[in-house]
């Protein structure tokens, strides 16, 4: 155990007891009556809650829940996935994502995406990072490139490990690198909210780690929303947490809470391993 | 030990057999085209020599070469490969990735699936009515290039499709999620990890093109051509032809100057074809 572990978990119950999710604190995400569907198939079904900035919220639940939907609902990745439909709206900043004129590309910009399976593009390391910048022209001149790549990666806590080998093929790293790769690609382009999907799912033990501890660092940048089928790394890593069951949000308060004292007998069932 | 299952014997049997006759029909398949290359070399290995390579047509079997030919060969594939390679790829990039799964999308595929299986000789038709004719080609290297561009477009978009749809999925989420748009995604990461598919694709159809003849003697190739071309406007004919006509002629002479032409023919396609493999090996490294 590295002394990094342990304020992770003491500082999330500090900040658990800040606030309650329906504190009159500004929301940085707030969903108002969501509804989505596949074809014919309604996925979620009636979903509010609202995200709060600088706060880690998880999204737990069985396989098939809908929390990777709900996640993937907030940067619009679900409009590439042919015959889908969604009804209510999400407010970032007070901007509804799904009005009329929304720039799903600048939208996307600021709202990072890491996914569950590492997906680095088959490039080097540098061309990895440095493609969210060429492509939204935040590239500059060659040294600023350099200097955003390190940052990031430096951000993403993997520069001691590959500043040696910028230009090799980012496949060549280990999956746990691969995955802070992902995440300082992300990070790179400077999005406000990060959504990450089960990012350590993939990963052995000690990179598992490493990526929480990375979450912990990168809340106090970012507003971070995390799925998890993992409980524990739920109540390791995150302030808030919302349980789903079948397409709907059954609880949602602060993560202390939902593990220690929750109010709906499914959400105590499911946190204590009775099911799932 | 346990007793077998029943017909546990008859099973073991039949497998053998099956492979045994797998073995039998591929050896047969090979034994065939051995028999075919010895043959031809067994015929034109005594006229090989660079003289033949870089002469002119004659009247005498011993002086006759096959430079016009070779040439024309050579220059009709690079002028289709530039006329076909592009829309090809245009084309498949527009139904993979923007066409959708609509029912006008899902006609057009079907219908260029079933284009590729259209004999050449009516492309040749197509291309006698279409550039000979009414776009006033004439005999020409551009007409003739046009026609197997035709000929050889369904077969690279359908390649170009396949190479595009094994491009992972994970890819293009990973491109999305940066803010890039459709055509960055397509542009930056899809068709660099796709190329080694399409050109691997695209090199398979021109092999199958260098070997055309059918429509290009439709749309009148098969003349006496005794120079190289000169230009896209130039009359020309190709290695195939060329050994049709040697092939069709009376003296014993000519009939040694053909298995020479397809000995040369067949390094040709053998070497595109090796092209491909090669590209394909690397591809697959370079992704693992």
């Amino acid at each position: 155990m590295t002394s990094a572990s342990h304020p992770v978990r003491s500082l999330a119950g500090v900040a658990a007891r800040a606030g309650q999710p329906a504190s009159n604190r500004p929301t940085k995400i707030q969903v108002e009556r969501l509804n989505f569907y596949y074809g014919r198939t309604r996925a979620l079904e009636d979903i509010s809650l609202g995200i709060q900035p600088n706060l880690v919220t998880a999204f737990i639940g069985p396989s098939g829940c809908g929390k990777s939907t709900f996640l993937r609902a907030l940067n619009r990745m679900n409009d590439i996935i042919p015959g889908t439909r969604v009804e209510g709206r999400v407010l970032i900043d007070e901007t509804d994502i799904y009005g009329p004129g929304v720039d799903v590309v600048a939208l996307r910009r600021q709202v990072g995406m890491v996914f569950q399976k590492s997906n680095p593009f088959p490039k080097s390391i540098f061309d990895n990072i440095a493609y969210g910048l060429r492509i939204n022209g935040m590239a500059g001149s060659r040294a600023e490139l350099a200097a955003r790549v390190e940052e990031s990666l430096r951000q993403a806590a993997l520069w001691d490990e590959v500043k040696d080998r910028l230009h090799q093929s980012a496949l060549a790293l280990s999956g746990g690198q691969q995955q802070r790769l992902c995440i300082a690609r992300a990070l790179a382009i400077r999005p406000e909210i990060l959504l990450m999907d089960e990012p350590a799912s993939a990963l052995d033990p000690i990179a598992t780690q490493r990526i929480e501890e990375l979450v912990y660092e990168l809340k106090k940048t970012y507003t971070i929303v995390i799925v998890t089928h993992n409980m524990q790394q739920a109540a390791r890593v995150s302030d808030r947490t919302a349980f789903f069951w079948l397409g709907r949000l059954v609880e949602y308060d602060t993560t202390e809470r939902i593990f220690t004292n929750p109010a709906e007998k499914l959400t105590e069932d499911y946190v204590t391993g009775r099911f799932g | 030990m346990k007793a077998s299952p029943p017909y546990a014997a008859v099973r073991h049997l039949l497998d053998r057999a099956f492979q045994v006759l797998a073995l039998v029909v591929l050896c047969l398949a090979l034994a065939a085209l051995a028999v075919l290359i010895i043959d031809v070399w067994r015929d034109g290995a005594s006229r090989l020599s660079w003289t033949f390579l870089t002469s002119y047509p004659s009247r005498r079997a011993a002086d006759a070469g096959i430079w016009h030919a070779l040439t024309g060969s050579i220059f009709v594939i690079l002028v289709t490969a530039l006329l076909a390679v592009p829309i090809g790829a245009a084309a498949a990039i527009y139904l993979e990735e923007y066409g959708g799964r609509s029912l006008a999308a899902r006609v057009v595929e079907i219908n260029i699936a079933n284009l590729a299986a259209v004999p050449s000789i009516i492309y040749g038709l197509l291309g006698l009515g279409l550039f000979v004719r009414a776009l006033q080609m004439g005999r020409s290297v551009l007409a003739g290039a046009s026609t197997l561009a035709l000929l050889v477009l369904p077969v690279i978009i359908l390649a170009t499709r396949e190479a595009l749809r094994a491009v992972p999925p994970s890819i293009r989420e990973g491109s999305y999620a940066l803010g890039a748009t459709k055509w960055q995604t397509v542009w930056y990461q899809v068709l660099p990890v796709a190329l080694p598919g399409i050109l691997t694709g695209t090199i398979l159809a021109l092999s199958r093109a260098i070997g055309e003849t059918a429509p290009l003697i439709t749309i009148g190739a098969l003349t006496f051509v005794a120079f190289a071309p000169d230009g896209l406007w130039s009359p020309f004919t190709v290695l195939p032809i060329q050994i049709f006509n040697w092939v069709s002629r009376p003296q014993p002479e000519f009939q040694v100057n053909a298995g020479a032409a397809i000995v040369v023919l067949l390094v040709l396609l053998l070497a595109m074809n090796a092209t491909a493999i090669w590209l394909r090996d690397r591809y697959q490294k370079k992704l693992s």
